[in-house]
C-alpha cells in the first residue's frame, strides 16, 4: 500500500525532477481518465485478446487451419470442433484464430502507410498555405472523389488479387481524411502565439512542423484512425468476400463468410462464426476510439 | 541601435485595404527603453511585429546597428532580437515542459550547455528548479510570463520587444513582472521597446515614448515631459487621464480621435 502511495506521489508530483517523470505523470493522468470509461476498457481488452490470440495462434488453434478432411465436412459445433467444420472439413475455430493474424496484418499495415502520409501532407499543406496548400489539397480532393471501395476494387483488379494488394488499395483510399484533419488542426494552430514564438527563436519549418505542430495533431488523428479501424477491417473483409482480398485457402474472415454464404440455410455456423469475429473486433475498435477521444481530445485539456 | 524610418504597413487589397501603419519613424538608442503607446487598433503592435519579422507587408526602413533589415531574417537576427508576447496562456506550447521550451532555442542555435543555460535563465527570472519540468497548465499566468521572458533571454539578445507583457495578468502580478523586466534590462544593458495602452506602465518603464493613434504618430515625448505634464496633443492628455483609472466625469468628456 505504502509503495503504491509512493508511486502515485511520484507520478503526481508538482515539481517533477526529470522530463521522464513529467511525461510519466501526464500519461498516468490520461490512463486514469481512460480507465474511468468502462466500455473503452472493454474494447481495449478485446483488442489485447486479439493481439494475444494472433501471437499465440499455433498454441491456441487445435487443428491446422489449412488441412482438409472431407469425411468430417460441415460438422456442427461440438467439443472436438468448437465452431464446427466448413465445407471441406477444416476446423472453423482454428481458421478464425489464424485469421486474426491476417486481420492485424491488414489494419497494422494500413495504419502504418496511411497515417504518416496523411499527417505529413496535412501539416505541410496547412502550415505553408498558399500555392503548396492548393496543390496538395486538390490532390487530396482527387483521391476523396473516388468511391473508396470502387477504387480499391480497381486497384486490386489491376495489381491482381491478394492480401498485400488489398492493403495497398485500402491505404491509398484512406489517407485523404487524415490529411484533411491534420490540415484543419494545423490551420488553427499555426497562428497561435507559441508558433510565432518558436519562429522568433529562429526555428525552420521542418522543426516547427515536426516538433510543434504534429504533436498537437496526432491525438485527434489517433482517435480518427482507431475509429476507422473498424471500417478498414470491414473493407478488407469486403474485398475478401468479393474474392479480391486474401485468396483461398488462407483463413481470412471475409473470405470465410463468402464461402459460408452458400451454406447459410442448413449450416449457419460457416458464416456466423467469422461474421461474429469481424463484428466483435470492429466494435472493440469503435469503443476504444470513443474512449481515446475523451482522453486525447486537445479541446478537453486535463 | 534601432532605427525605424517611414514605416508603412498595408494589409489586404481593394476594398479590404487597411493602411494599418502610416509613416512612423523613431530611433531607439543603445540601452534605452522605448515606449509605444496608443489605444487598441492604433498599430503599435503591428510596428513591433514588423521589427520582429512576423509581418512581411511593410515598406520603409528598419535598421539595427546601421544594418538594414530585409523582409526575410537570417538566423543570426533572432539571437539579437527577441520578443515577449502579450498572452502567456497562448505563447507557450501546451504539450512541452518548461525545460523543453527553453532548450529548443538553445538547440536551434547549437549553443551547447543546454542544462546549465536553462537553470541559469530560470533563476534569473525568479523561477526555482522545481518549475523546470512542469507543463504550462501547471503554472500560473505570472509564472508562464516569466517562462516566456526566460525564453526570450536564453539567446542573450541585445534588443527585447515587449508586446503588452502585463496586460493579460492580474494587477498584483503586473508590478512584479514590470520590476523583473526593468531589473533584467538594467543588468544586461538591454535595449527594449515596450508596447502598451497604459501610459502609467510606460512612464514607469521607459525613457522615451511615441504616442500613436489610428496608425499614425501623434507625438513623441520624453519621460520627463510626460511626468511634468508638458504634453502638446489632447489625445495624449486623454490617454493619461484614462490610465489613472475609471472616472465617470472624465470619461464623459472624452472625444473620439
Amino acid at each position: 500500500m505504502s509503495s503504491t502511495r509512493r508511486w502515485q506521489h511520484w507520478l503526481l508530483s508538482d515539481s517533477p525532477a526529470s522530463p521522464f517523470q513529467a511525461a510519466a505523470g501526464r500519461t498516468y493522468l490520461g490512463l486514469a481518465e481512460f480507465l474511468k470509461n468502462r466500455l473503452a476498457v472493454f474494447g481495449l481488452l478485446i483488442i489485447a485478446a486479439l493481439i494475444l490470440i494472433a501471437f499465440f495462434a499455433p498454441y491456441i488453434a487445435p487443428c491446422d487451419p489449412l488441412v482438409t478432411n472431407l469425411v468430417n465436412r460441415l460438422q456442427p459445433l461440438s467439443a472436438a470442433h468448437y465452431f464446427g467444420t466448413d465445407e471441406v472439413g477444416r476446423d472453423i475455430f482454428s481458421r478464425i484464430v489464424w485469421g486474426s493474424r491476417l486481420t492485424l496484418y491488414v489494419i497494422g499495415l494500413v495504419a502504418i502507410i496511411a497515417a504518416p502520409v496523411g499527417i505529413i501532407i496535412g501539416t505541410v499543406s496547412g502550415y505553408f498555405g498558399g500555392l503548396i496548400d492548393t496543390i496538395l489539397m486538390r490532390i487530396t480532393d482527387i483521391f476523396l472523389a473516388f468511391p473508396k471501395l470502387i477504387l480499391a476494387l480497381a486497384f486490386v483488379a489491376a495489381l491482381g488479387p491478394g492480401i498485400e494488394n488489398a492493403v495497398i488499395a485500402i491505404a491509398i483510399t484512406s489517407w485523404p481524411p487524415y490529411a484533411r484533419i491534420a490540415r484543419g488542426e494545423t490551420i488553427t494552430i499555426r497562428n497561435g502565439d507559441f508558433i510565432k514564438a518558436i519562429r522568433l527563436q529562429g526555428a525552420g519549418p521542418i522543426r516547427i512542423i515536426t516538433g510543434h505542430i504534429m504533436p498537437l495533431c496526432i491525438s485527434s488523428l489517433i482517435v480518427r484512425i482507431t475509429l476507422d479501424m473498424a471500417g478498414i477491417i470491414l473493407t478488407a473483409a469486403g474485398l475478401g468476400f468479393l474474392g479480391l482480398g486474401a485468396q483461398p485457402p488462407s483463413p481470412e474472415w471475409g473470405a470465410m463468410t463468402s464461402t459460408g454464404r452458400a451454406y447459410i440455410i442448413d449450416h449457419w455456423w460457416l458464416i456466423t462464426m467469422p461474421g461474429t469475429a469481424i463484428f466483435v473486433v470492429s466494435l472493440a475498435f469503435n469503443l476504444l476510439g470513443d474512449g481515446l477521444r475523451e482522453v486525447l481530445d486537445p479541446k478537453s485539456d486535463n | 541601435m534601432l532605427q525605424v524610418d517611414n514605416l508603412h504597413v498595408i494589409f489586404g487589397h481593394g476594398l479590404d485595404l487597411n493602411h494599418a501603419v502610416k509613416n512612423v519613424s523613431f530611433t531607439v538608442g543603445q540601452g534605452e527603453s522605448f515606449g509605444l503607446v496608443g489605444e487598441s487598433g492604433s498599430g503599435k503592435s503591428t510596428v513591433l511585429n514588423c521589427i520582429a519579422g512576423l509581418i512581411n507587408t511593410w515598406q520603409g526602413e528598419i535598421e539595427i546597428d546601421g544594418e538594414r533589415l530585409s523582409h526575410r531574417r537570417p538566423k543570426s537576427f533572432y539571437r539579437k532580437v527577441q520578443m515577449v508576447f502579450q498572452d502567456p496562456y497562448g505563447s507557450l506550447h501546451p504539450r512541452h515542459t518548461v525545460d523543453r521550451t527553453l532548450k529548443e532555442s538553445v538547440n536551434i542555435h547549437h549553443l551547447g550547455d543546454a542544462n546549465l543555460r536553462v537553470v541559469k535563465v530560470l533563476g534569473e527570472v525568479g523561477l526555482g528548479p522545481q518549475f523546470r519540468f512542469r507543463y504550462p497548465h501547471q503554472l500560473s499566468g505570472g509564472q508562464r510570463q516569466r517562462v516566456a521572458i526566460a525564453r526570450a533571454l536564453i539567446l542573450e539578445p541585445e534588443i527585447l520587444l515587449l508586446d503588452e507583457p502585463t496586460s493579460a495578468l492580474d494587477v498584483s502580478i503586473q508590478a512584479e513582472i514590470l520590476n523583473l523586466l526593468q531589473d533584467i534590462s538594467k543588468k544586461r544593458n538591454l535595449t527594449s521597446i515596450l508596447v502598451s495602452h497604459d501610459l502609467a506602465v510606460v512612464s514607469h518603464m521607459c525613457d522615451n515614448i511615441l504616442v500613436m493613434s489610428q496608425g499614425a504618430t501623434v507625438e513623441a515625448l520624453s519621460c520627463d515631459q510626460l511626468r511634468s505634464g508638458d504634453i502638446k496633443q489632447r489625445y495624449t492628455r486623454q490617454l493619461l487621464v484614462a490610465s489613472k483609472g475609471y472616472d465617470r466625469a472624465a470619461i464623459d468628456q472624452f472625444q473620439d480621435y
